[in-house]
């Protein structure tokens, strides 16, 4: 494998994670997980609510260590992370929180970032100025000003009306096409994995276990109704249960 | 505004009153102490004195805010830490003032160094748990978010540690200000030469209420001055990006 190739790659092997209860016992969140990430992959970790997605997540960002197993994420490769909150510093300016994230990031690109998310008017404000669906877009702005080697995203698009996430999303589209990231990103929402995703992996509930790896060809524009229907009941067939109305 | 000037005629008006009821040996008038004031600005001793005084609480304040954040921030951070500094400091805080500058004299002499050492012993524990109980409110999402983006330890320091603490810090100032000049004028009283506490603990010997009413009161303005001029417009500052009510 090329130099390049192997500097995106990520390796999960984890054999298993659990939890000590508040009653004493031990909670058992995530089986045995292993799957791989080529450079540049978008993957999609999909699985009903409370499956252990988070924890996968925090486990590959190194933020929990208490595991069995290894992961190994891209070599002195810089991270980036978009949590479920947005997770801004309050006391900072929009600017500044992507600065304090990204310090070698140049105003250039800066200035495109902001540009293609629709921030260029709210560089100054605090983040208690701005509306849910706008701090999600500096949280992802932040993400991809760090110039990451490896994108965290969990379900980054979570609580925004229908219309708002599908623009987000076309938005997060745009910036991965224009510069490729090993993406692994966490939803229950199977339109937003497949409109995101070159593979899907789909989770079984607790413990966390992967039961399918379904790839999804690009482009993505060219997919048919038919057959994202196919492949929507396909992923309904895989995880073996019934999918209600709203996942779809 | 207006209100807190009509309270401060009030209060002007009960002392004059207070001063004719009383006489002017017990309590002398308004008027009497003002002049008092003048004479000893006029002489340069209430600039000496006031210099003095100011400097021993603007050493012992920093050392003690600087020195009890950090030990509180530790405390509030490690468990451990916190379960070995905590008898210490349950002794510190219920130790008496009086007792920590009496020692510190006997052991270390009647110096500079002994003087404001006690002062800022008796400000450390109360700054210390101040600030531990704002370490322990640290939101642990922002620590995860800086530590995915490896933020330096300055820059989590100065950019997601510290706002969090400003409240704690702000607090923790504003009560150990008013609690650190008095304890400066207690220790001047006790073992120096010079000073607002010296010079009130001489008036006494001589029963000189005129002067220990005047050097209070010149007191009492600058440090108004310092609350006002200082301490608000920081306190603002700091407090900049919380949205305001219309």
């Amino acid at each position: 494998m090329s130099p390049a190739g192997a500097r995106g790659r990520l390796d999960v092997n984890i054999k298993q994670k659990s939890f000590r209860a508040a009653s004493g016992g031990k909670l058992h969140v995530l089986g045995e997980l292993v799957f791989s990430l080529r450079s540049g992959e978008l993957a999609a970790l999909v699985g009903p609510s409370g499956c252990g997605k988070t924890t996968l997540l925090r486990i590959v960002a190194g933020l929990d260590r208490d595991f069995d197993g290894h992961v190994a994420i891209p070599a002195h490769g810089t991270l980036a992370m978009v949590f479920q909150e947005p997770r801004l510093l309050p006391w900072r300016t929009v600017e500044q929180n992507v600065r304090l994230a990204a310090p070698r990031a140049s105003d250039a690109g800066l200035e495109m970032l902001f540009q293609t998310l629709g921030l260029e008017a709210h560089r100054d404000h605090y983040p208690g100025e701005l509306s849910l669906g706008l701090a999600r877009r500096v949280a992802l702005a932040r993400a991809f000003a760090v110039k990451p080697d490896l994108l965290l995203l969990d379900e980054p698009f979570v609580s925004l009306d229908d219309a708002l996430a599908a623009r987000l999303r076309e938005e997060l589209a745009e910036l991965v096409n224009r510069r490729p990231v090993t993406t692994l990103l966490v939803t229950h929402n199977v339109e937003e994995a497949i409109g995101l995703a070159d593979r899907l992996l789909l989770l079984s509930i607790g413990p966390a276990r992967i039961v399918a790896d379904v790839a999804v060809a690009r482009p993505r524009a060219a997919h048919t109704p038919a057959e994202l229907a196919a492949l929507r009941h396909e992923i309904a067939r895989r995880l073996n249960q019934p999918f209600s109305r709203e996942n779809l | 505004m207006g209100m807190r000037l009509v309270s401060l005629a009030l209060l002007i008006a009960a002392w004059y009153v207070g001063s004719q009821l009383a006489g002017a040996r017990l309590l002398p008038d308004p008027q009497a102490v003002a002049l008092a004031i003048v004479d000893e600005a006029r002489s340069g001793a209430l600039a000496f004195n006031l210099g003095a005084t100011l400097a021993r609480v603007a050493v012992a304040f920093v050392i003690a805010m600087a020195l009890g954040s950090l030990i509180g921030l530790i405390m509030g951070r490690s468990r451990i830490a916190d379960r070995l500094g905590d008898p210490w400091l349950i002794v510190l805080l219920n130790l008496p003032a009086l007792v920590i500058i009496v020692l510190a004299y006997v052991w270390a002499g009647l110096t500079e160094t002994a003087a404001i050492a006690a002062v800022a012993l008796n400000k450390l524990p109360i700054a210390t748990v101040t600030v531990r109980e704002g370490a322990r409110s640290l939101d642990h999402a922002l620590d995860d978010m800086a530590q995915v983006f490896r933020m330096g330890a300055w820059t989590r320091l100065r950019h997601v540690v510290l706002p969090q603490l400003a409240p704690y810090l702000a607090a923790a100032a504003r009560s150990g200000l008013s609690l650190v000049w008095k304890i400066v004028l207690i220790v001047e009283l006790l073992g120096r030469p010079n000073g607002v506490g010296f010079e009130i603990g001489v008036a006494f010997q001589l029963f000189d209420v005129t002067r220990i009413l005047a050097y209070a009161l010149a007191f009492i303005a600058v440090m108004l001055a310092i609350e006002t001029f200082l301490v608000q417009p920081l306190e603002r500052h700091v407090a900049r990006w919380r949205p305001r009510p219309a």
